[in-house]
């Protein structure tokens, strides 16, 4: 009896793992039995859209969608990190776009890397959708020839983000209007918060980086060439040494609170009063809210140094691998369009980018209770308008701009000389091999 | 269809070479079952292995040698220009260097720890299970969310150990800044999530020690300390071996904890914990998207693991002949059994 039961476990677990093994070869082409034939138009399909954080798509709203074209379900597949969605992307990207959604949901950053792989996705292009968003959000998404690769969701247009009760115990002028007044360049920007620090235990700003971000976010041609993409060679690029220059200077880094964004430092300070302004991109005002939660003194200027700027935003888009394009892009079309953006905005507070959805009454009329009832609807539709510049970002952006933001950090965190911290900036560039 | 095969049926029953051909196969089945099965019963392991281990191994191999974008693909044949690209890089040789800090830092302290925590629980204890159970509960914390706590312990301003540090009049440590304050920071923890883990296969090996040597030292008059330097050391001694290759093994490919340690997750500003694995993961995943090179350095990493590898091989083999006797089957095959465990889990 014993015998006979060894021998059927070893004959179970012989067959469970063989099972395994079959499984785990037959998992690529399992599961979307339903994508399988072209679709006619009667066809039931289901349509996949993976985002991240929160873009406000709810299962009613698909529901709603699923009501219009009866034929469609639409599931909807969350990464709770942007960069957890990035991997996942580009590593199907690479694999040939097996296993990608009928739609991906992207940042404005991964732009300039996904330009260079434009047959992985459908031209979206679309005279229904013309006029829908500026001119800005666009043409980031937008190739030379004219291809469209993703629809606008929301945008990052930048304000300034202030301690409306820091500002007065400083005894500067606290009221949104006054602040927007004086911080209309860096150079008032950094004269009024001179003027802070020396009345105030608070730094003026949390992060060099951050500050440096807002900079480059207005330079036409940071790192690299538009014409052909090529980085410009760091030693030569004066422009990017002057605002290098600026942002480690002694006078910009007696005003930083030297915090690395997002880390526990940051947070905390954020309840210790550890700094009286932050460049604040739209989406920004939800952060802040969560780690300055009982902090009642923080409003909202209408008004960013060096006219406008823009930091983050989403796209979506339809990889070509998918089964079911045409409906993709279709389905597309309505989440991004002004009602539905208008009802994401309600729900999380991502700015609209579409033009139309920025001028309804509900986005105008939404104001942040958190910062002294701030109408941040009216004030981000005026940071649009003051954008004046689009950045070129091209796919060597971020190497480039992450070795200057290292030279930034071994400044402000590692008391470096800012001209030996250069000279590494320099040394690390050349490394990248561009 | 009924007639030929009773016709086959006879033919087989009158003629006798055919029978003892029938008899022959059998007894060819029966050969081939001794001799095949075993390995049949094996098979899926290598199977697996080497979908999911030596394909790979190869695979990067091929990669490393050609330029490959992680969207665009393969390249060009570049041969190795990929692996002196690596050795140009001044990074690469600065996360070597962290990389065997934080190991050291990590395993020696780690092992010691394990060992003699193994030896208390291996007393008499009450409610053994309860102390067992608990040894093992920073293993089940995810690596990430370790990441975090710790991340948050060790923040340079508001982080408790340097309130700690400063309210007892020692001034703060600059945990993100100083190049060693760091690599401790990570090595506890790596040290916090495995320790206990470690202990537990210590413990299973001391459990398995013959109580008879006990008695006979105890007789012989030695007390505690000399049984545990002199009875319970010797006696596990394959185990030990055994959790510093896996520490080994480990400690030289760590990830998640430097990954979480800040916010960028790129080992600093000036690389102060970049280890190996977290560059392979820039330069392949991260902004360069350069998969020929992340391939490099990961077959240079392997190259050195298995370096490694050879060097704790002869130090077994050392320890195995130097010392006064083998360790007995039931240590021995208590340490299997953990490390099947381990491969299991």
């Amino acid at each position: 009896m014993r015998k006979t039961s060894s021998k059927m476990w070893a004959a179970a677990a012989g067959a469970a793992s063989i099972a395994l093994l079959a499984t785990a070869c037959s998992s690529g082409d399992g599961g979307s039995s339903d994508d399988e034939s072209s679709a006619s138009s009667d066809e039931k399909i289901t349509l996949t859209v993976a985002t991240f954080n929160d873009f406000g798509y709810s299962d009613e709203l698909f529901a709603e969608y699923t009501k219009d074209h009866p034929n469609v379900t639409v599931k909807q597949t969350k990464a709770a990190k942007s960069e957890d969605a990035r991997t996942n992307l580009t590593t199907k990207l690479a694999a040939g776009g097996e296993g990608l959604a009928d739609i991906e949901a992207i940042e404005i950053d991964w732009l300039p890397e996904l330009r260079q792989a434009p047959d992985e996705f459908v031209d979206l292009a679309d005279p229904a959708v013309e006029g829908r968003w500026s001119d800005a959000v666009v043409g980031n998404a937008t190739l030379d020839d004219g291809k469209l690769l993703g629809y606008g969701t929301d945008t990052g247009p930048e304000a300034i983000c202030y301690r409306q009760d820091l500002f007065e115990a400083a005894g500067l002028p606290s009221d949104p209007d006054a602040v927007a007044a004086e911080v209309g360049t860096w150079d008032d920007y950094f004269a009024l918060g001179t003027k802070f620090v020396n009345a105030s235990d608070s730094a003026w700003f949390d992060s060099g980086v951050a500050t440096y971000q807002g900079m480059i976010n207005q330079v036409k041609a940071a790192y690299e060439n538009p014409d052909d993409g090529t980085a410009t060679d760091l030693a030569d690029n004066a422009e990017i040494q002057k605002l290098y220059d600026k942002v480690t200077s002694p006078e910009v880094q007696a005003l930083s609170a030297k915090l690395d964004q997002w880390t526990g430092d940051w947070d905390a300070a954020f309840q210790s009063n550890g700094f009286a302004t932050m460049l604040c991109p739209s989406w920004m005002t939800g952060p802040i809210e969560e780690r300055a939660g009982g902090v009642t003194g923080w409003n909202i200027a209408n008004a960013f140094p060096g006219g406008g700027g823009n930091w983050g935003g989403s796209y979506l888009t339809v990889p070509a691998s998918g089964k079911h394009t045409a409906e993709a892009k279709e389905l597309a079309a309505w989440l991004t369009s002004p009602e539905i953006q208008t009802k994401a905005f309600i729900k999380t507070g991502n700015f609209p980018s579409q033009l139309e959805a920025q001028k309804s009454d509900e986005v105008q009329s939404a104001t942040a209770p958190f910062f002294n009832d701030a109408p941040k609807g009216a004030i981000f539709t005026d940071r649009i308008a003051a954008i004046d510049v689009i950045p070129f970002k091209g796919p060597n952006y971020f190497s480039v701009h992450q070795t200057v933001q290292d030279g930034i950090k071994r400044v402000e965190y590692e008391n470096v000389d800012p001209a030996t911290s250069w000279q590494t900036v320099l040394s690390d560039f050349s490394a990248l091999g561009l | 269809m009924l007639t030929p095969t009773r016709d086959a049926a006879q033919d087989a029953a009158t003629a006798p070479p055919r029978q003892s051909r029938r008899v022959g196969f059998n007894q060819r089945l029966g050969r081939w079952d001794v001799k095949f099965s075993p390995y049949l019963y094996i098979s899926p392991f290598f199977i697996l292995f080497l979908i999911t281990g030596l394909f790979p191994i190869v695979f990067t191999a091929y990669v490393s040698m050609h330029s490959w974008n992680l969207l665009f693909g393969q390249g060009e044949f570049v041969g190795l220009k990929n692996y002196t690209d690596v050795f140009a890089q001044p990074h690469f040789w600065t996360s070597l260097r962290n990389t065997f800090s934080i190991f050291v830092l990590s395993s020696v302290p780690q092992v010691i720890t394990a060992i003699v925590l193994a030896a208390f629980l291996d007393q008499n204890l009450r409610s053994k299970t309860f102390w067992r159970m608990g040894v093992l509960l920073p293993y089940v914390v995810a690596p990430v969310a370790v990441g975090m706590i710790f991340g948050r312990l060790f923040a340079d301003k508001s982080g408790l150990i340097n309130a700690g540090l400063e309210a007892i009049g020692l001034p703060a440590v600059q945990w993100h800044v100083d190049v060693l304050a760091s690599h401790i920071a990570i090595a506890s923890m790596v040290n916090f999530r495995w320790t206990g883990y470690n202990t537990l296969i210590f413990l299973a090996a001391m459990q398995a020690v013959p109580r008879e040597l006990y008695e006979a030292a105890i007789i012989d008059g030695a007390n505690r300390m000399r049984q545990f330097f002199s009875v319970t050391i010797p006696q596990i001694r394959a185990t030990i071996i055994f959790v510093v290759i896996t520490a080994t093994i480990g400690g030289l490919q760590i990830f998640d904890e430097p990954r979480v340690y800040d916010a960028t997750g790129l080992g600093g500003a000036s690389k102060q914990w970049l280890t190996t694995t977290l560059y392979l993961y820039d330069v392949g995943w991260g902004n360069q998207k350069n998969l020929g090179r992340a391939a490099a350095v990961a077959w240079l990493l392997f190259l050195i693991i298995v370096v490694i590898g050879f060097l704790n091989f002869a130090a077994t083999r050392r320890i195995a002949t130097g010392g006064s006797g083998v360790p007995s089957r039931r240590a021995r095959r208590a340490a299997e059994r953990a490390a099947a465990n381990r491969r299991a889990s």
